[in-house]
């Protein structure tokens, strides 16, 4: 059946600006931070039209990282049931994807997954920023295939691919070394100066 | 006679990135009594190190915090290495410090950034963490990941480092100074800021020692207290330090002491990449540590970490146990919050530089008043003190980034 316009509407605002809620249900910090450096402006996640939300009721998409404590298992669950449906999970870092390192501890009840539903695991200890961007845009891939009604790729089992980046960041070093030593080269980059908005 | 408001935030809360509960009572717009309640972070890292081997605790214990995760396997390495008698190579131990500092300069920009993001300056936000890229490079550089190196090993370091990686370090160390040298001149000239910041969060000179406060928090009020200084260990026997201290004893103070704090760093970094000495970086520790106990003090980027280890003489320690920085830095955090206004805590408390997952390590129960409550969360707070400032003139908003920052 065709869908109507207002269906393709919706369509559309969910593949285009998927809303995030980022919740550490007991991780180190590490994930935790890369998470927050997607958002800044060396990767800019937020350019696939993500936003991070303060509360789980406006939220699309779960972050989770880190093994889940026991302390936080409960209140995991009742995060991710406030979330509207269609809801997806991003498990960010091996603790979150397995428990990691602290599977096994008296007071960790394993990984994301035994708690919650997950879409995509993200491994990595930390996952890297471009992983974790790698994660977003595989499942909002999976999210318009979906939509379209074409079978879905299996979004579970993604293995972000984090190779080649070196040699870019390399390059991002030495630019801004080169603009740090002259001192009337014009400010290329006005972009990083509008990010400042809501987180 | 005004009605108590109870309002607990958290635990859930989007500016801290982690877990943890404030419950706060107020009388108008004062805060008369804070609990803080932590705990949700609390993984048994102690107890799964007893039944690992020294080596395979390196691993765990360098996952205690992943923002000063270098410290705190410093910290291990060295109380391990007390007990079997083994001293590392002079080399190694000038490894042990670069890392040190370089992981300061990326935990003081990351505080900056924070910081800038509660006070509703989220310009400072995206500068500092973009300057911070660069040096996560480097450390990347050097151990092989962004966030947990896993440099350290018993005995030394696993990776040295080659002529071509001190040039690189010396250009980002370049940019990093430069970059910094504005971030001096914002917190120190910048009114708006020191309007916003100044003045609350209290803790003077004698509560700091009270409280057992550390690192920053304590230097910002007067307490010349620098592990790096009174009891150097790695290479700062030699490397010159200067302990940062400051008068103001409140947010604006531990702020100027972070920012002079990176500036230090800078000068300690380029020193140990002109005096590295040459050498092996690790030397053969016995897989069987003889038995004893340890206890080994270190200077974290947030203050004070203290380590001890307990062997039996196995290759498993017997007991072990960290006390982080920021666990210290709580004791004090009710005083600070009492007799502020409610706009002032999510400062107050992002002030401490605070780290969740070092501090919970013991589970403290709280009690909860079961009078009437009110639920507010971290962002709607954060919002609220935005808003009560800007009714009163003081938008960090506002405030100019000079033209020449605006190169990347």
């Amino acid at each position: 059946m065709a869908k109507s316009l207002f269906e393709k509407a919706i369509d559309w605002g969910r593949r285009k600006s998927p809303w995030i809620i980022h919740f550490n249900a007991g991780a180190c910090n590490g994930c935790d931070i890369e998470v927050v450096d997607a958002i800044t402006p060396r990767f800019d996640v937020e350019r696939f039209g993500l936003m991070l939300k303060g509360t789980p009721r406006h939220a699309d998409v779960l972050v989770c990282t880190g093994a889940v404590t026991l302390q936080t298992r409960d209140r995991l669950k009742r995060i991710y049931e406030q979330m509207p449906d269609p809801k997806f999970v991003i498990a960010v870092g091996t603790c979150a994807c397995s428990g990691g390192i602290f599977d096994g501890c008296y007071c960790v009840a394993g990984g994301i997954d035994a708690v919650i539903p997950v879409n995509v695991y993200v491994p990595g200890c930390a996952a890297r920023p471009e992983a974790i961007i790698d994660a977003v845009v595989k499942l909002l891939t999976a999210l318009e295939n979906m939509q379209k009604g074409t079978p879905a790729a299996p979004v579970d089992d993604n293995v972000a691919d984090v190779s080649a980046l070196e040699e870019i960041e390399n390059a991002v070093t030495e630019a801004s070394a080169a603009a740090v030593h002259s001192d009337n080269q014009p400010a290329d980059s006005a972009t990083t100066g509008s990010q400042g908005g809501e987180e | 006679m005004a009605k108590n408001v109870v309002i607990p935030i958290g635990p859930q809360h989007p500016s801290l990135k982690e877990p943890a509960c404030f419950t706060i009572t107020l009388e108008g717009e004062k805060v008369v009594n804070a609990v803080v309640g932590t705990g949700y972070n609390h993984r048994g890292l102690e107890k799964a190190c007893e039944a690992r081997s020294y080596l395979q605790d390196i691993y765990i214990i360098e996952r205690v915090c992943g923002i000063c995760s270098h410290i705190h396997s410093t910290t291990f390495c060295q109380s391990v290495e007390e007990l079997a008698g083994v001293e590392i190579p002079r080399r190694a131990a000038y490894i042990r410090t670069l890392m040190a500092e370089l992981e300061r300069l990326h935990s003081h920009l990351l505080w900056l950034g924070i910081a800038g993001h509660e006070v509703g300056f989220d310009t400072l936000l995206m500068y500092s963490w973009r300057d911070r890229e660069l040096v996560l490079d480097i450390l990347a550089m050097l151990g092989g990941n962004r966030v947990n190196y896993g440099i350290n090993t018993l005995g030394g370091v696993r990776r040295d480092v080659t002529p071509e990686q001190i040039e690189k370090i010396r250009k980002v160390v370049d940019i990093v100074e430069e970059r910094n040298k504005y971030y001096v001149q914002l917190a120190l000239s910048e009114t708006t800021l020191a309007a916003r910041l100044g003045g609350i969060g209290k803790l003077s000179h004698d509560d700091a020692i009270k409280f057992g406060a550390v690192g920053p928090v304590s230097r910002a009020a007067e307490v010349a207290d620098d592990i790096r200084v009174t009891d150097p260990y790695s290479a700062y026997d030699e490397v010159p330090v200067t302990a940062i201290t400051d008068n103001h004893a409140d947010v604006f103070g531990r702020t100027v002491v972070r920012v002079l704090e990176i500036m230090e760093s800078v000068k300690m970094i380029r020193f140990c990449l002109d005096n590295l000495p040459d050498g092996d970086i690790a030397v053969k520790v016995p897989r069987k540590i003889p038995e004893g106990e340890a206890f080994v003090r270190t200077e974290a980027p947030r203050g004070e970490d203290a380590h001890y280890v307990r062997s039996n003489g196995t290759d498993k320690p017997d007991r072990v146990r960290v006390r982080a920085a920021s666990e210290a830095n709580w004791h004090g955090m009710k005083h600070m919050l009492e007799g502020d206004y409610l706009a002032d805590v999510p400062i107050i408390i992002a002030a401490i530089d605070p780290c969740y997952s070092c501090t919970d390590r013991a589970i403290v129960l709280d009690n909860h008043d079961t009078g009437k409550q009110s639920v507010i969360d971290w962002r709607t707070l954060r919002e609220y003190s935005i808003n009560w400032y800007k009714a009163r003139g003081i938008d960090t908003g506002k405030i100019k980034i000079a033209d020449s920052h605006l190169i990347f």
